[in-house]
């Protein structure tokens, strides 16, 4: 083994190379591989976030829908509730208008039928004199036979 | 084995294991070993300086992709074993993992690639040529890596527990008794000491015998091709394993140097 000036040279080498290294080399390097593993990071925490969020959001969707379908449900009912309501309702005044036409109809019919029988029994008056005037062939004087008449008409 | 005819394999080799070298004694330099370490010391900071200049932390491109990926992988293993707030280690560790592999992939080039490139472009006779091209096989080269971690373990030891926890470290354990604090002592310093030495041998060991081997292939003829190619495909795991456990010791023996007991 020859040891000479060779080593004292390797080690000057080495130690510039160490130190050209240490501050011009290391540090931009291991600052970009740092810089880009924190931005990679950050990344993945953020899709994280952003899963999270949407699974939340998907949650809060699904309620908010069943929701609006409890609501659209009682919303029907409702509905239908009032709509059994106003037909019911609908059909007693009916009823009552039925009947109060009803009532109405009798009692013009009932008028008209009694006003009918007065005009008859005028009229049944009347054609007693004539046939009474026929068969006699004289006059009655109606003034001296109307207790007769008056009889007759009210026997009708 | 194109060197010459008239070399035996024992010269082939011997030749190949030698060092460009300037200067004598103490005062040498092996410029092929520092040259291509600094060259590869260029390599990694040239590339990994013009991704860093244009490092970006939206989406990146393939090159910031690939050396972000060595870049993490360094970072977790220094995480994973030093839990302090220290911003030299991880830079420390990333210079000594690229570094060391690219200095030992230097193993994959075939030993007489570059003396014939030389040789080619220069003229110069083979024998004249000396070029051993992997500076993890040259003891300077990984000596001079360990006695770096070896001063920074003396440095953080010191600045974290003083001088006065330091010696207390090396004395008063692992023997609770003041009688045997001097045995403590020479206990802690070799333990001390081992660790820079087993860093610098075993990344030198496993390389230079990777050579050695390489060179002793060389040398058996055209049956060369698929034995070279079988050790270079092992060396695939020696390289980077390596490199790796260098980082690796030289994060756990900081970590060590930082805990206080």
């Amino acid at each position: 083994m020859d040891i000479n000036m060779t080593l004292v040279g390797q080690l000057i080498a080495f130690v510039v190379f160490v130190i050209f290294c240490m501050k011009y080399v290391w540090p931009p390097i291991i600052g970009a591989i740092e810089d880009r593993q924190a931005t990679i990071a950050d990344g993945l925490a953020a899709s994280d976030r952003a899963a999270k969020d949407l699974e939340l959001a998907q949650e809060k969707a699904t309620a908010q829908l069943k929701e609006a379908k409890v609501q659209a449900a009682s919303i029907v009912d409702a509905a239908k509730k009032h709509e059994a309501k106003i037909v019911e309702e609908t059909a007693g005044k009916a009823q009552v208008e039925k009947e109060r036409i009803l009532a109405a109809g009798h009692a013009e019919i009932e008028t008209e039928r009694n006003r009918a029988k007065e005009e008859l029994r005028a009229q049944v008056a009347v054609l007693a004199i004539a046939g009474a005037e026929k068969i006699l062939e004289r006059s009655i004087d109606a003034a001296a036979h109307s207790d007769i008449l008056d009889k007759l008409v009210a026997e009708l | 084995m194109s060197s010459g005819a008239e070399l035996t394999s024992q010269e082939y080799i011997t030749h190949h294991l030698a060092n460009l070298k300037v200067g004598d004694g103490f005062m040498a330099v092996h410029l092929d070993s520092l040259g291509w370490s600094i060259f590869m010391g260029l390599v990694f900071l040239t590339i990994f300086r013009s991704v860093a200049k244009k490092a970006t932390s939206g989406v990146p491109g393939k090159l910031q992709c690939a050396i972000e990926m060595i870049v993490g992988f360094v970072d977790d293993s220094v995480k994973s074993t030093f839990h302090g707030k220290n911003d030299l280690i991880a830079p420390l560790a990333l210079t000594i993992f690229v570094w060391i592999l690219l200095m030992n992939s230097m193993d994959w080039v075939p030993v007489d690639l570059l003396p014939h490139l030389i040789h080619w472009v220069t003229g110069m006779p083979l024998g004249d040529i000396y070029m051993k091209p992997v500076p993890t096989a040259d003891p300077n080269i990984t000596f001079g890596l360990a006695l770096g971690v070896f001063i920074l373990i003396i440095y953080y030891s010191i600045k974290v527990k003083g001088v006065g926890g330091f010696m207390k470290e090396l004395t008063t354990q692992p023997f609770g008794h003041w009688s045997l604090y001097p045995v403590n002592f020479i206990l802690e310093t070799v333990t001390m000491l081992a660790r820079p030495l087993s860093l610098a041998l075993r990344l030198f060991g496993n390389l230079y015998a990777g050579e050695l081997i390489f060179l002793l292939i060389a040398t058996i003829g055209v049956f060369q091709l698929p034995v070279h190619f079988l050790w270079a495909a092992f060396h695939l795991l020696v390289i980077p394993l390596q490199a790796f456990i260098f980082m690796m010791l030289t994060i756990v023996y900081l970590s060590l140097a930082h805990e206080d007991h």
